[in-house]
């Protein structure tokens, strides 16, 4: 702004600016509070007792009462859906993580004729709805007595979570020097070795940020789970708290400590890490 | 990827034109696609789906305002965007229930209306069959905001300062800074993120409907997912697997139209 302009703009200027900042501030802090609202009402409702709630549900729990959480534990299968739901995670990160990272290897570094239909087919597949492949899937399942059993939907999922994990680790591979990869191999290292040597010391970050995303979808997934899990034993913690949902509607704060407690190791994951979660579930968009 | 994907692909199409219970299927042609196509239950989840596109330009529309302001190197900016992609990575299925019970005839939404005099904006926001969906669409939206607050701030951020200096230094004000100058740098990437939430409200919304309507009332608010769904858990296979074979051509045409447009987006 010239000095020819006088005082008198450049103050009617800055209290634009202010003004035009408390909106945006304003803005922002509504957003914020309407994104923080349903969670907020989770944990108020899970520490209040039914007759509290009933009484006021929005209030603040001035006598939290933990006898919502303590039954979920004590008197409903939650434990046992929680182990499921981690052990469901685990597997079928791990399944998926290990073809995708020899997947990814052979693309990038390898020299296999087709490479490139393959990665493109890879990012197709990240968007088939695994609602199309669930009759099928179902058949498969029932035929070899895998119904009910972990494995069904373990099975499923890492191949749901394959496509988007290639991708995801191709790009990361592609950002890896040429040169390393030729040293080594100069050196005489195969291609486990300098996958296992080389590659993968290299991949710490990428490697959490892949392993975050793929595990916090399986985690939420709720369809498959509700298929294929059909015993209460077998449940997984989202098909469970679904169920949940319509058992005890009288007793919302029972069904919201339930909630609770499925969304509290996302959270905690999230606070742990929020840039790997940003950076890994806009992985996709990325080139 | 050839079992998880291959097998199920073309199983789906074959059983699509049997009937019958798995042990001895029928072959009946394209007889499940003509019940399908008769049916007014599929009517309306269809009609739901494309109801739910309107949840696009909301989310992505608001989300890019978002992403304008934030762009502004706002103080705690960082702060706001953790929040506001919060509820992205949440369980829908916990946060669905959550809305069910805010959403009730006396849930917190219509008691917080009516205390504050808006009795007449009170609505049964789930009962209702016009509303149900509509819904659905927020708790949609409430959910995907922060995605794309988070994918149009990184492309702004890569955005070369120069150009929007120059506009600056020509005096532009804020509106026409962001409209002229901002946004059409960064539209491969709204084009490409509209595809994709397109594909998410047609294919990717079970979650939330099962949840917070189940379908209801009656199937006022049911989706081809939740159709495709109810099908199988009645045995009756060959619908659900036809009804996924249409959802996968629409399906295929978008994921077609989405690698022709990612293509564009990461070229420049």
């Amino acid at each position: 702004m010239g000095a020819a302009a006088g005082g008198g703009d450049v103050k009617r200027a800055t209290g634009g600016r202010v003004v035009g900042l408390l909106a945006k501030h304003a803005f922002l802090v509504i957003i914020c509070l309407a994104a923080l609202y349903p969670l907020w009402f989770i944990v108020s409702t899970a520490l209040k007792s039914n007759a509290a709630y009933q009484l006021n549900p929005t209030g603040f729990p001035t006598h939290p009462s933990f006898g919502a959480l303590r039954s979920i534990v004590v008197d409903q299968p939650l434990p046992r859906w929680m182990l499921n739901s981690f052990l469901v995670t685990i597997s079928s990160v791990a399944v998926s993580t290990l073809i995708a990272l020899l997947a990814a290897y052979a693309i990038v570094f390898g020299s296999f004729r087709g490479h490139k239909i393959f990665l493109s087919t890879s990012v197709a597949l990240m968007v088939v709805p695994p609602v199309t492949l669930l009759v099928p899937m179902f058949v498969f399942m029932v035929d070899r007595g895998w119904v009910n059993h972990l494995q069904s939907v373990i099975i499923f999922y890492s191949g749901l979570l394959v496509p988007f994990a290639i991708f995801f680790l191709t790009n990361f591979f592609r950002t890896v020097p040429h040169e390393l990869i030729e040293a080594a191999s100069v050196e005489g290292a195969g291609p486990f070795t300098v996958l296992r040597r080389v590659v993968m010391p290299l991949s710490g970050a990428a490697g959490f940020t892949l392993v975050v995303v793929q595990a916090i979808w399986v985690w939420n997934e709720l369809l498959i789970a509700l298929v294929f899990l059909q015993d209460e034993s077998a449940r997984t913690l989202m098909s469970g708290l679904a169920q949940f949902q319509g058992r005890y509607s009288t007793n919302q704060p029972l069904v919201l400590a339930g909630a609770l407690v499925s969304i509290a190791p996302v959270v905690l994951l999230y606070l742990s890490g929020q840039r790997f979660f940003v950076r890994g579930l806009t992985a996709g968009i990325g080139k | 990827m050839g079992f998880a994907f291959g097998y199920p692909l073309v199983q789906v199409v074959r059983e699509s034109f049997y009937a019958g219970n798995f042990a001895s299927p029928i072959w009946v042609g394209l007889d499940n696609y003509k019940g399908v196509i008769a049916d007014p239950e599929f009517h309306t989840s269809l009609l739901n789906n494309l109801k739910l596109l309107v949840a696009v330009p909301v989310m992505l529309g608001l989300g890019l305002l978002i992403a304008l302001v934030l762009n502004d190197r706002i103080r705690g900016g960082r702060q706001y965007q953790a929040i506001v992609f919060l509820p992205y990575v949440l369980p829908a299925t916990a946060i669905g229930i959550a809305f069910s019970f805010l959403l009730q005839q006396n849930g917190v939404l219509n008691t917080a209306l009516r205390s504050a005099h808006l009795g007449v904006l009170a609505q049964d926001w789930l009962g209702n069959a016009h509303l149900a969906i509509v819904s659905v669409g927020g708790l949609v939206v409430w959910q995907q905001l922060g995605f794309g607050v988070v994918v149009f701030t990184a492309a702004l951020l890569a955005l070369p300062p120069e150009t929007a200096e120059a506009a600056r230094i020509d005096g532009a004000g804020w509106w026409a800074l962001q409209r002229r100058v901002l946004i059409p740098q960064i539209r491969p990437i709204i084009e490409l993120l509209t595809v994709i939430q397109v594909i998410t409200v047609l294919t990717w919304v079970f979650n939330y409907v099962y949840v917070l309507t189940s379908g209801g009332p009656g199937y006022a608010s049911s989706v081809m997912e939740l159709y495709i769904w109810r099908s199988f858990s009645n045995g009756a296979n060959g619908t659900a697997a036809s009804v996924a074979v249409m959802l996968l051509g629409m399906a295929s045409v978008l994921i077609g139209l989405s690698l022709w447009v990612r293509r564009r987006a990461v070229a420049t």
